[in-house]
């Protein structure tokens, strides 16, 4: 049984019509029928990705890839809307749709009492629609229009309360980074299109060989293998998306939107649509082992150094935002040593638990009435159970617990990178393995200080309750603080936080499930057996690291009971048992140990100066260079020169001839005897 | 006998009269109006003295038509002089010249 193209069409428009009509009509049809008219059109799209799912995967239906509707066709070139539907599609497909429901419900309650509700169910709609045609897509300019969507989509909710300078400031960041790493994605599919002189997928990737063999020369002469420039290209379009060192800057920034857009874009899909991507070239970068050290060498740097920077946060949306980045990062690195399907796996369970902690950071930071800094938490296990135990279940499974779904794809990966033999391969496996413990103990400090120890949060008053207007420094997300004045009794003044209502703790649960269970389930058939044949292509002579990873993965049972003898559960044991130790035992600890590292720290609070190099001398040359060109090549040249240049030129020539117009009848008289004469004397005389 | 180059010489001064009125006056906006006719009339001199000459009625029915359509467009200059004199107060040359460059 072969797929049906219109199934496929409404999978993804189905979203987008929810997202017109809540976004173009939501202030007529009010405020619940905009959520739910969005929370069916996912829903159905959920229901029918899962459909496809069955089909593709249980009933092995052939994999499609044909256009559904031919755009424009420009000199040979095709441009169409066409899908390819096959294991890796169907996978993002159903996680996407998943996470997004979640996360539309979710918002039902967390944006109660937000004034752009309507507006935020369009965005996250829209979103949905723009990552399945990112996913769904079998050519590049397809997958170009959906990267470029979900962009779109993420600058609009980073800055979602846009009489927040601090939000703007944000979300224009997070543009203007994709831009650089969209501007690297554009070039790479406009080099593919130079040299195959088409846009499908399935054209490129049977090109490979001939374009391996051609040469490209930039940058002083110096030939480049042609492939290899098209990787880096690419994945520097990847590095954008997925926040990779060094255009990682964005993704911490991006903690202004809402909470659950930080779940939905900015942990569990937008951004792995570079690791996607990546994954989906796959027989592209299997012929470039230069590309593919780079991409390795970038992955394992994000993964250890950003998981660093988790540690000193004091943000609980900051801290989980570093550690997606360093979860990134470990994708990255798979992607590195050809594992695609492991990164891809630790794509989908990342999706789910990084879905769960961000959700169960938003229930919270409701909770703790958007006060978002951890030092003022605590003791929360006995006031929100349901969010106490989604947060270890997801924390858990993050620092990769034996048997959670997070163990099965992060051991997955430093498996992969310890039997790789690609330049670069002993750097990752150091970074990956002490990524481990530094991730163990970022996220078990954050759990331990949100939800165990003393109870701080009646040490300092809640800005929502002292002072509506008063923005305090910590309070970055707090939504519609007017809503707070008016009808919110039940936790507007009762000290004693509180589990959150259903729509908020029923996704968690929803999602904590997955969280579990999902690793053991499909880590057999994804990485010990054949799901991702036919989808991802790796070149096992050369990069062997897979078969390795293949063969413990095909059972789970034993991967599991094995682990307990391996390196990373002791470094994620050590991690949380060093978060115990500095955050529950000894509380006073912590601050002397700053004390003694303020160099390092200096370092860390300042991000390694990422963000101080891009503002002081990218940003500052930028506006430098945009000034110099403002002033001589605009004003000087153009508008001095060029425009008004020959518009006074032509007002002085106009000068001399109208003296020519005395406005005397007899002087014009007088030119037309002279010129009659001329031509009579010319007639007369001239001719003979 | 008038010969036809007795007749062109006629018609050539009389076309050379009104040049040099049109130029030499520099007061009187009617004089130029009948400096005008008169290059006009010098024309028609012509026409008449060629349809003599050649022996074809021709010309001199077409002279009838000139004479026609000059008459209404004196009595029009005529007309036009009278209301710029009104605006003006004034028949001298050398106060109209709005058309300066």
């Amino acid at each position: 049984m072969s797929l049906n193209p219109n199934l496929l069409l409404w999978i993804a428009l189905l979203p987008l019509v929810a997202s017109v009509i809540a976004g173009l009509f939501g202030r007529f049809i009010g405020r619940q029928p905009a959520a739910l008219v969005t929370i069916l059109g996912v829903g159905a799209s959920c229901v029918l990705s899962l459909v496809v799912f069955k089909q593709v995967v249980f009933d092995h239906a052939p994999v499609f890839n044909d256009a559904v509707y031919t755009w424009l066709v420009s000199d040979g070139i095709r441009m169409s809307i066409g899908f390819l539907v096959d294991p890796l599609t169907v996978m993002m497909m159903v996680v996407v749709t998943f996470v997004s429901l979640c996360v539309h419900v979710y918002t039902i309650g967390y944006m109660a009492d937000d004034p752009g509700y309507q507006r935020f169910f369009s965005y996250i709609s829209l979103f949905t629609f723009a990552m399945l045609m990112l996913v769904m897509s079998n050519n590049f300019l397809q997958l170009f229009f959906g990267w470029e969507g979900v962009g779109l989509v993420s600058y609009l909710l980073i800055g979602f309360w846009y009489t927040r300078p601090t939000a703007i400031f944000a979300n224009m960041k997070a543009f203007l980074v994709n831009r650089v790493g969209d501007f690297g994605f554009l070039l790479g599919i406009a080099a593919i299109v130079y040299f195959t002189g088409s846009l499908q997928y399935s054209d490129a990737f049977a090109a490979v060989d001939r374009i391996a063999a051609e040469h490209i020369t930039i940058f002083g002469g110096h030939a480049w293998s042609a492939l290899t420039v098209i990787c880096i290209c690419l994945f520097i379009g990847a590095m954008g998306k997925s926040a990779q060192v060094p255009l990682h800057v964005w993704l911490p920034d991006s903690m202004e939107g809402p909470t659950p857009i930080s779940a939905l874009i900015h942990a569990a899909t937008m951004v792995t649509a570079g690791i996607f991507m990546v994954a989906r070239m796959s027989p592209l970068f299997e012929g470039s082992d230069t590309a593919l050290s780079f991409v390795l060498v970038i992955g394992a740097t994000t993964a250890l150094f950003m998981g660093f920077l988790g540690i000193i946060q004091n943000d609980i949306k900051r801290v989980v935002a570093y550690s997606t980045l360093s979860q990134l990062g470990y994708m990255t690195v798979a992607l590195g040593v050809s594992a695609y399907s492991a990164g891809v796996f630790h794509l989908m369970t990342h999706a789910f638990f990084k879905a769960l902690l961000f959700l169960a950071a938003g229930s919270v930071i409701i909770a703790m009435h958007h006060n978002q800094d951890i030092r003022y938490m605590g003791g929360l296990r006995k006031y929100m159970p349901v969010t106490w135990i989604t947060s270890l279940i997801g924390s858990l499974a993050l620092i990769g617990t034996p048997f959670f779904s997070g163990f099965y794809s992060k051991d997955s990966i430093i498996l992969a990178a310890e039997h790789s033999h690609i330049w670069g391969a002993g750097y990752a496996q150091f970074a990956v393995l002490a990524g481990v413990f530094v991730t163990a103990f970022y996220s078990f400090r954050m759990y331990f200080l949100v939800f165990h120890g003393k109870e701080r949060f009646r040490d300092k008053p809640f800005p929502a309750e002292q002072d509506h207007a008063a923005d305090d420094s910590h309070g970055h997300d707090e939504h519609g603080h007017e809503a707070h004045k008016g009808d919110h009794g039940d936790h507007g003044h009762a000290h004693e936080p509180h589990e959150s209502p259903a729509v908020v703790w029923v996704p968690l649960v929803l999602l904590a499930i997955p969280s579990i269970l999902i690793g053991g389930i499909a880590v057999a058939s994804m990485l010990g057996g054949s799901y991702f044949d036919g989808s991802i292509f790796v070149n096992l002579e050369k990069h062997p690291a897979m078969e390795h990873v293949a063969e413990h993965a095909a059972h789970p049972g034993t991967m599991g009971w094995h682990a307990f003898l391996t390196l990373p559960f002791w470094l994620a044991l050590a991690g949380v048992v060093v978060a115990w130790f500095l955050y529950l035992k000894r509380p006073e600890l912590p601050a002397a140990i700053a004390a003694r590292l303020k160099p390092l720290l200096w370092v860390l609070e300042r991000k390694y100066g990422f963000d101080w190099f891009n503002e002081n001398v990218i940003a500052r040359a930028s506006r430098g260079l945009g000034a110099l060109l403002w002033n001589v090549g605009d004003k000087a040249i153009i508008d001095g020169a060029a425009v008004n240049g020959s518009a006074l030129t032509v007002g002085w020539l106009a000068g001399i001839v109208r003296r020519v117009q005395t406005g005397f009848l007899y002087s014009y008289a007088f030119w037309m005897v002279i010129g009659l004469a001329l031509l009579l004397g010319w007639f007369l005389v001239g001719r003979h | 006998m008038i010969t036809l180059q007795q007749m062109l010489w006629l018609s050539g001064a009389l076309f050379a009269i009104a040049v040099a009125g049109i130029f030499i006056n520099r007061k009187n906006i009617i004089l130029l109006l009948m400096c005008i006719e008169l290059l006009l009339l010098s024309a028609n001199f012509n026409f008449v003295a060629f349809s003599r000459y050649l022996g074809n009625i021709d010309g001199q029915v077409f002279v009838f038509f000139v004479l026609t359509v000059a008459a209404a467009e004196a009595a029009i200059g005529l007309a036009i002089l009278v209301v710029l004199f009104r605006e003006r107060r004034s028949i001298n040359v050398a106060d109209i010249s709005s058309l300066k460059g």
